[in-house]
C-alpha cells in the first residue's frame, strides 16, 4: 500500500507544525521521518494515522490513490505503536494483542478459536509467545515495544506507523531492536514510517530517509544519497558529527587553513565567504607532510571509543577544536600521543557558501 | 450518670429498625450518586458545549450549596412548585434518597474526573488506533483504569453519606438519629440511645473502610 500526502499544513495555535509537507512511500519501503525535536516528524505521522487532523486546505492523504483525510483513524486500518507504548496496562500480553479483534462487529470478528491462533501466531513473530500470560508492568521495555507492534499487526494493519518506537530504551537494547524490526521488515513487507531523531537509527535501518526541520521536509533519498550529498549545512549537521572551516570560495576552490579544496559546484564563485565541512573519519593524519592540501595540528585529547579511536586537535594559536576519528587499528600504526604534531589532510570537503547557508536558513523558516 | 443495661436491651430492636432505614438510603443514595457521578462526568467531557455546559453547571451549584437547603427545597417546595414532577417527592424517604443521591454525584463526579484525567492520552489513541467504539473503550479501556486508583476516595464519600443520612430527619425521615432521640426525650434519657447510636455508625464506618480496602487490593494493577 502506497502512502502519498500533499500539502499537508498543520498548526497549533500560532505554532506553524507542518510548513506545506508532501511526501510519497512507496509500496512496501521502510521510511524513517528524521529530524529533531519540533521538525514536525511526529505530527506528520499522527496526521497520516489520523490521529491528527490536518488543517483546512491541506491536499488529500492517499493511501493507494484513496484518500483516507476523512476518515477516523480506526477505518484507516493503520498499525500504529506509540512513544511509550501505550500498552493496556489492565490486560494481560494476550489480551492486550487479542483486544483488537476482540472489539471488531460480530460480522467480522474471527472465532474465539481463530483469536487464540492468530494471536499466539503474532506473539511467536515478535518472539514473545512465552509471556503472553503476563501484564505490561511486569515486561522489560524491549518486550513492551515488542507487544506494542504485535498488537499493531495483529489486525492486518494496511500500513505500519511507528513513533519513535526505540525512543525509551537503552542503547545496546536499542540497537537490537531496530535490526529485528528490519528482518521483521525484509519478512512482512508492509509498508512502514518510523519517527525517529536518531540518525543512525535512521541510516542503519530505513530504505528512505525523509529529513525534516521546522515543518517542512528538507531531503529525501536512500540512506547513502541523503549522508554522501547532504543538501544543505543543517542537513550535513544533523547526519552526524562535523569540523567546520570558514573558507573563502573562488572559481570552484575553497580555501581555508592555508588548503585548497575543490569545490565543483561553486564553479562561478567570485571569493565569498564560506563553510567547509569535514567528517571526522574523513581526515588523514600523518606524522610527516601530506602535500600541500595538509595542515599541521597539536594532539589535545585523545578518547578510546572501544572500536575506535576520537582525536580532538587544535591548530597552532587557535582554540577551534578539529575533531578526528580513527579506527583503532590506524591509530596504533600512527603511534600517536598526546601533544604530538601532526599533519591533517581532509579526504572530503563539502562546502557551502554563505549565500547558500542563507538560503537553507530562509527556505526553513518560510 | 449510669449505664442502664436493661434499658439497652429494651431500646436495642428499636434502633436496629431504624437503623435499616439508615443503610438502606445510604446504600440506595450511594449505588445511585456512583452511577449519577460517572454519568455527569461523561456529559462534562462531551465536546458539545449545550451538553457540558449544563453538566458542569450541575455539579458545581450543587457543591456549592448545603444538603440541607438541597433536603428543604426537594420535600417542601418542589411538589407545591412543580406539582407535576413533585409527585415523587411527596414521599420522605424516597426523596432523602434522591437529595443524597444527587449532592454525592457532584462529588463523585470530580473524582471520576481526577481518575479519568489521570489515564495517559495514549489509552484513548491506542483504542481508536484499534477501531474501537466510543463505548467500549470507555468500558474497556478507560474505566478499568480510572476506577481503580480512585476508591479510596469514593469509599470516603461513602461513608461521609453515611453519616450525612441523620439530616434526613429535617424532612421526618424517621432514621437512626431521629429513632434515639425519640427514645431518649420520651424516658428522659439519652445516654444510651445515643451511644448505641454512635457505635452502631462507628462499627458500619469500619466495616466499610475494610471493605473498601479489600477491593483496592483486589483491583489493583499488577506490577512487578
Amino acid at each position: 500500500m502506497s502512502i502519498e500526502v500533499r500539502s499537508i499544513r498543520k498548526t497549533f495555535g500560532k505554532y506553524t507544525a507542518l510548513d506545506n509537507v508532501s511526501l510519497t512511500v512507496e509500496d512496501g519501503c521502510l521510511t524513517a521521518l528524521l529530524g529533531p525535536s519540533g521538525s514536525g516528524k511526529t505530527t506528520l505521522l499522527r496526521v497520516i494515522a489520523g490521529l491528527e487532523q490536518a488543517d483546512a486546505g491541506s491536499g488529500p492523504i492517499l493511501f493507494h490513490q484513496e484518500d483516507v483525510a476523512k476518515t477516523s483513524v480506526g477505518e484507516r486500518r493503520v498499525g500504529f505503536v506509540f512513544q511509550h507504548y501505550a500498552l493496556f496496562r489492565h490486560m494481560t500480553v494476550f489480551d492486550n494483542v487479542a483486544f483488537g479483534l476482540k472489539v471488531r462487529p460480530r460480522k467480522v470478528r474471527p472465532s474465539r478459536e481463530e483469536i487464540r491462533e492468530k494471536v499466539h501466531a503474532m506473539l511467536s513473530l515478535v518472539q514473545l509467545e512465552y509471556l503472553s500470560g503476563r501484564y505490561p508492568a511486569q515486561l522489560s521495555g524491549g518486550q513492551r515495544q515488542r507487544v506494542a507492534l504485535a498488537r499493531a499487526l495483529v489486525i492486518e494493519p494496511r500500513v505500519l506507523l511507528l513513533d519513535e518506537p526505540f525512543g525509551a530504551l537503552d542503547a545496546k537494547v536499542r540497537r537490537d531492536l531496530r535490526r529485528w524490526l528490519r528482518r521483521l521488515h525484509d519478512e512482512i513487507h508492509l509498508t512502514s514510517i518510523f519517527v525517529t531523531h536518531d540518525q543512525e537509527e535512521a541510516l542503519e535501518v530505513a530504505d528512505r530517509v525523509v529529513i525534516m526541520d521546522k515543518g517542512r521536509i528538507v531531503q529525501e533519498g536512500s540512506p547513502d544519497e541523503v549522508y554522501d550529498n547532504p543538501k544543505n549545512p543543517f542537513v550535513y549537521e544533523f547526519l552526524g558529527n562535523v569540523n567546520l572551516f570558514h573558507s573563502r570560495v573562488e572559481k570552484g576552490m575553497a580555501h581555508f587553513h592555508g588548503l585548497r579544496v575543490e569545490s565543483p559546484q561553486h564553479e562561478t564563485a567570485k571569493g565569498e565567504g564560506g563553510r567547509a565541512y569535514v567528517r571526522p573519519q574523513d581526515f588523514e593524519i600523518s606524522r610527516e607532510p601530506l602535500g600541500e592540501s595538509s595542515f599541521q595540528a597539536t594532539v589535545q585529547h585523545i578518547y578510546r571509543l572501544g572500536a575506535t579511536v576520537r582525536l580532538e586537535l587544535a591548530r597552532e594559536g587557535e582554540y577551534l577544536t578539529i575533531e578526528v576519528e580513527l579506527t583503532n587499528d590506524e591509530f596504533r600504526a600512527r603511534g600517536i600521543s598526546k601533544g604530538d604534531k601532526v599533519y591533517l589532510r581532509p579526504r572530503r570537503v563539502r562546502v557551502f557558501t554563505d549565500q547558500e547557508m542563507d538560503d537553507s536558513y530562509t527556505s526553513s523558516q518560510l | 450518670m449510669e449505664w442502664d443495661w436493661a434499658l439497652t436491651w429494651e431500646i436495642l430492636p428499636e434502633l436496629a429498625r431504624a437503623f435499616r432505614v439508615t443503610v438502606a438510603a445510604t446504600i440506595i443514595g450511594f449505588s445511585m450518586a456512583l452511577v449519577g457521578g460517572l454519568v455527569l462526568t461523561i456529559l462534562r467531557r462531551s465536546p458539545f458545549r449545550i451538553i457540558s455546559w449544563p453538566a458542569n453547571f450541575i455539579v458545581e451549584f450543587v457543591r456549592s450549596t448545603p444538603l440541607l437547603v438541597q433536603l428543604y427545597f426537594f420535600y417542601f417546595v418542589f411538589p407545591v412548585e412543580i406539582p407535576d414532577m413533585g409527585g415523587i417527592f411527596t414521599s420522605a424517604f424516597i426523596t432523602g434518597v434522591l437529595a443524597l443521591a444527587l449532592h454525592y454525584s457532584s462529588y463523585t463526579s470530580e473524582v471520576y474526573r481526577a481518575g479519568i484525567d489521570a489515564v495517559p492520552k495514549g489509552q484513548w489513541e491506542a483504542a481508536a488506533a484499534l477501531n474501537m467504539s466510543g463505548g467500549r473503550t470507555w468500558t474497556s479501556v478507560i474505566l478499568p483504569q480510572a476506577i481503580p486508583p480512585i476508591l479510596p476516595a469514593l469509599g470516603n464519600y461513602l461513608i461521609a453519606m453515611f453519616k450525612d443520612t441523620p439530616l434526613l430527619y429535617a424532612i421526618t425521615v424517621v432514621e437512626l438519629l431521629t429513632t434515639a432521640y425519640q427514645i431518649g426525650s420520651a424516658r428522659f434519657q439519652y445516654v444510651e440511645a445515643f451511644t448505641i447510636v454512635g457505635v452502631l455508625f462507628l462499627i458500619v464506618s469500619l466495616m466499610s473502610a475494610w471493605l473498601i480496602r479489600r477491593m483496592e487490593r483486589w483491583t489493583a494493577l499488577p506490577s512487578h
